[in-house]
């Protein structure tokens, strides 16, 4: 056991200094003393590695500012076995709406809770609700009607009509098999002629053929262009289009031409959705929030450090060392975490977790060190006394850290946003608190008692 | 040294006496009042305007009219500093915009910092989950213990440390509860999802706090030859360094965060506070004289 602390303490210094590494603020070109432009950057490390991922803490819209908007998916049309299907293809098309609109970070997660299907979006940076709604909640389903061969063509039930379809093409207007999904992309041009904004078409192979058949048959007759069960525009087809090139002019304003194309690529939604629950934090609270935390952790670790110290001199010194250690790790983890799919967003909840859990830290501590004093009363030498204390707490401080973990693991299985990053968190530090009061805060005992 | 002629368990009936002082005020106001449950558990809207300066009585009275002028139902408005904190039934994005629009018309400084709209679905879930967590939580706690304590030498058994443990954090949840019905009525502090997260961080810390008393126990039953009830005294006399030095702790970093960790966690640390000062009271004076009493009426039973 005799070279053992030694090994254990420089394993802990190095793991230590690779946390502080991993906690280096991200600065650029700062001068120290002599040194100019000195730029640090724990993230340059990782590009060595070819991850292109930043070593960053993800901030929670409450601390970011930004909207989160919970939507329900209406599945009434969607047989069960296909639900999670739609489910998931609803998410990928909006994840590439929302990567065409530029949110940089979105998050967004589906959920099924009673039988609900939900998803859920955060937009972190984002302000205006309604921009984000619609850009999201609009179906977009592109299609393209016809006049029925003959005046009592049977055809769906007119309830699936659009708006003031039978005006246009007569009461037997059909459906052709012509989607958004048979385009290849769509994109913004201008009327050569007015200058107005306009939304162009190309359509897929399977699509230009379509489009070439019912241009074909519809010679001299009305194609109207539906979205969403609205006309938006309903052309008299002069001669058969084979190229697989259609306008939608339709009278739009730039914003309006921009946002039907970004919906058009992104694809159409396969089910409808409504909104349930959102909320937006705007950018100064969130920051407010971050600024007062963040004094209130470090008011508090100081508080400790001291009252520590006062209640057991040496020895809350150590404690103290080996608490700061403890900090580090856990920060340095919620860094790391980023890097996989898994990646921890601090809240402020998680916030008051963390600090929370640097008070059960200091329990561990005050558990061992109320025993080493015992022992040194009842006559053991200082050395001894250590082993004993350790030993004869750990018991307590398994058992009390293991009920804490059932809490953590129910509140995280259970709670929703807000409970479950502050269980997380919690969990973490509870873990890490059990290394650094027995690993970290013994092998320092050893390694400066045994001299 | 001081402590220890401290004699815990020839006075536990006013230990339990002084608990019940705490909590049957609060299990009063529960039951006459209710729990004043925010749009988390209710569904609703929860809107912030903010301004450059504090905000006037006027001020918030206008805001409220303009609220009222489009038909919505305002159940709350509270003036915080330099804000205003608006509790609605549920507002749609259509409204809100109108809203901002009359808003910035009427107060050019004023802006909206915060608009939550949370459907009822949404509320009952919360509520249904928050229950679900502390009744699964106390029976995973109950096995826990019973299963760590399995080992423990007669007279105690295993099964009664798990359950007094409980019946601790029973007590520090009403204490919790009950003081925040009485907040609640008097002065309109909310129940919101952060309140069950302190809720239940209060059931862990009281565990936690419990077992460390428990395992003195257990642990001096195993060498000890004295009687059961002088087992237990000794055994929290020796704790009772550490119990109050962790709760100090943990109550010093509550207070900073009371007092610089802004106004969004005001409450959830409140909540903190009282739970962690419950349960460290319930811990040292009613969970293990709970244990003693079981034991006692345990042995009269077999003497009849």
């Amino acid at each position: 056991m005799k070279g053992s602390p030694r090994f254990l303490f420089f394993s802990i210094i190095l793991l230590t200094l690779v946390s502080v590494f991993i906690n280096l603020p991200n600065l650029q070109k700062i001068s120290l003393g002599p040194v100019k432009n000195l730029n640090i950057d724990p993230s340059s490390f990782l590009r060595t590695l070819r991850i292109s991922k930043n070593l960053e803490f993800r901030r929670g819209l409450d601390l970011e500012g930004g909207t989160s908007i919970t939507f329900k998916a209406d599945m009434t049309d969607v047989s069960g076995s296909q639900k999670s299907d739609a489910l998931n293809s609803a998410k990928t098309v909006i994840e590439k709406r929302i990567n065409l609109f530029g949110v940089s970070e979105p998050v967004i997660q589906t959920a099924t809770v009673n039988g609900d299907s939900r998803i859920i979006v955060e937009l972190p940076g984002v302000t205006d609700v309604n921009q984000a709604i619609n850009l999201i909640g609009t179906t977009a389903q592109l299609s393209f009607w016809e006049q029925g061969a003959t005046e009592s063509a049977k055809t769906a039930s007119p309830s699936a009509f659009p708006l003031g379809i039978t005006e246009i093409l007569g009461p037997g207007a059909v459906k052709t098999s012509l989607t958004g999904n048979d385009l290849e992309s769509s994109s913004v041009t201008f009327d050569q002629n007015t200058g107005n904004p306009q939304v162009q078409l190309v359509f897929s192979g399977k699509g230009t053929e379509k489009f070439a058949d019912i241009t074909k048959r519809n010679i001299n007759k009305i194609v109207a262009i539906v979205l969403d069960d609205q006309v938006i525009e309903a052309p008299r087809v002069n001669q058969a289009i084979l190229t697989g090139n259609a306008v939608i002019t339709g009278g739009f304003t730039l914003d309006k031409a921009k946002l039907l194309s970004t919906e058009l690529n992104a694809g159409a939604l396969p089910v409808p959705l409504s909104v349930l629950e959102q909320r937006v934090i705007g950018p100064t609270l969130g920051i407010e929030s971050l600024r007062k935390s963040f004094l209130a952790g470090v008011i508090g670790f100081l508080i400790i450090v001291v009252f520590m110290s006062i209640l057991y001199g040496r020895l809350g010194i150590i404690a103290s060392i080996a608490l700061v250690i403890y900090a580090l790790l856990v920060l340095s983890i919620f860094k790391i975490s980023n890097l996989s799919p898994y990646g921890i967003t601090l809240t402020l909840s998680g916030i008051a977790g963390f600090i929370l859990s640097i008070g059960m830290a200091v329990d561990a501590n005050i558990l061992i060190f109320e025993r080493i004093k015992e022992e040194k009363r009842l006559g053991k030498k200082q050395e001894e006394s250590i082993e004993i204390g350790f030993s004869r707490a750990w018991p307590s401080i398994r058992d009390s850290n293991i009920s804490t973990l059932i809490t953590s693991a129910i509140l995280y299985e259970f709670g929703t946003g807000v409970v479950k990053g502050f269980a997380l968190v919690l969990a973490i530090g509870v873990l890490v608190s059990m290394f650094s009061a027995i690993v970290v805060t013994r092998t320092f005992l050893r390694f400066f008692y045994e001299k | 040294m001081k402590n220890k002629t401290l004699d815990v368990i020839g006075k536990k009936n006013l230990y339990f006496a002084l608990s019940l002082i705490v909590v049957i005020p609060g299990l009063i106001a529960l039951l006459l009042f209710g729990l004043n449950l925010s749009i988390d558990f209710t569904g609703g809207s929860r809107l912030t305007v903010s301004f450059p300066q504090k905000v006037e009585k006027t001020t918030s009275e206008k805001i409220k009219n303009i609220l009222v002028k489009e038909n919505l139902k305002v159940s709350t408005v509270e003036i915080s500093g330099k804000s205003i904190l608006i509790r609605t039934s549920p507002i749609n994005q259509e409204q809100n915009t109108k809203f901002i629009s009359t808003l910035s018309k009427e107060f050019k400084t004023a802006k909206e910092t915060q608009f939550e709209t949370i459907g009822p679905t949404i509320g009952a879930e919360t509520t249904a989950n928050a229950i679900k967590a502390v009744l699964l939580a106390s029976v995973l706690i109950i096995l826990y213990i019973t299963w760590s304590f399995r080992k423990v030498p007669k007279p105690a058994s295993s099964l009664r440390f798990g359950v007094s443990a409980i019946v601790a954090l029973i007590h520090d949840v009403l204490v919790v509860v009950g003081i925040f019905a009485i907040l609640g009525h008097f002065f309109g502090v909310e129940i919101d999802s952060l309140f069950v997260t302190a809720l239940l961080t209060v059931i862990g810390f009281s565990v936690h706090d419990t077992i460390v008393v428990f395992d003195r126990i257990r642990e001096n039953l195993r060498k000890s030859q004295g009687s059961f009830p002088q087992i237990v005294n000794d055994s929290i006399l020796q704790t009772l360094d550490r119990s109050l030095n962790t709760s100090l702790t943990v109550l010093l970093v509550l207070f900073a965060l009371l007092l610089f960790g802004g106004e969004t966690i005001k409450w959830f640390v409140v909540a903190l506070l009282i739970g962690v000062t419950s349960g460290t009271y319930s811990s040292i004076f009613n969970a293990s004289p709970i244990l003693v009493v079981w034991q006692e009426w345990s042995e009269k039973r077999k003497k009849v």
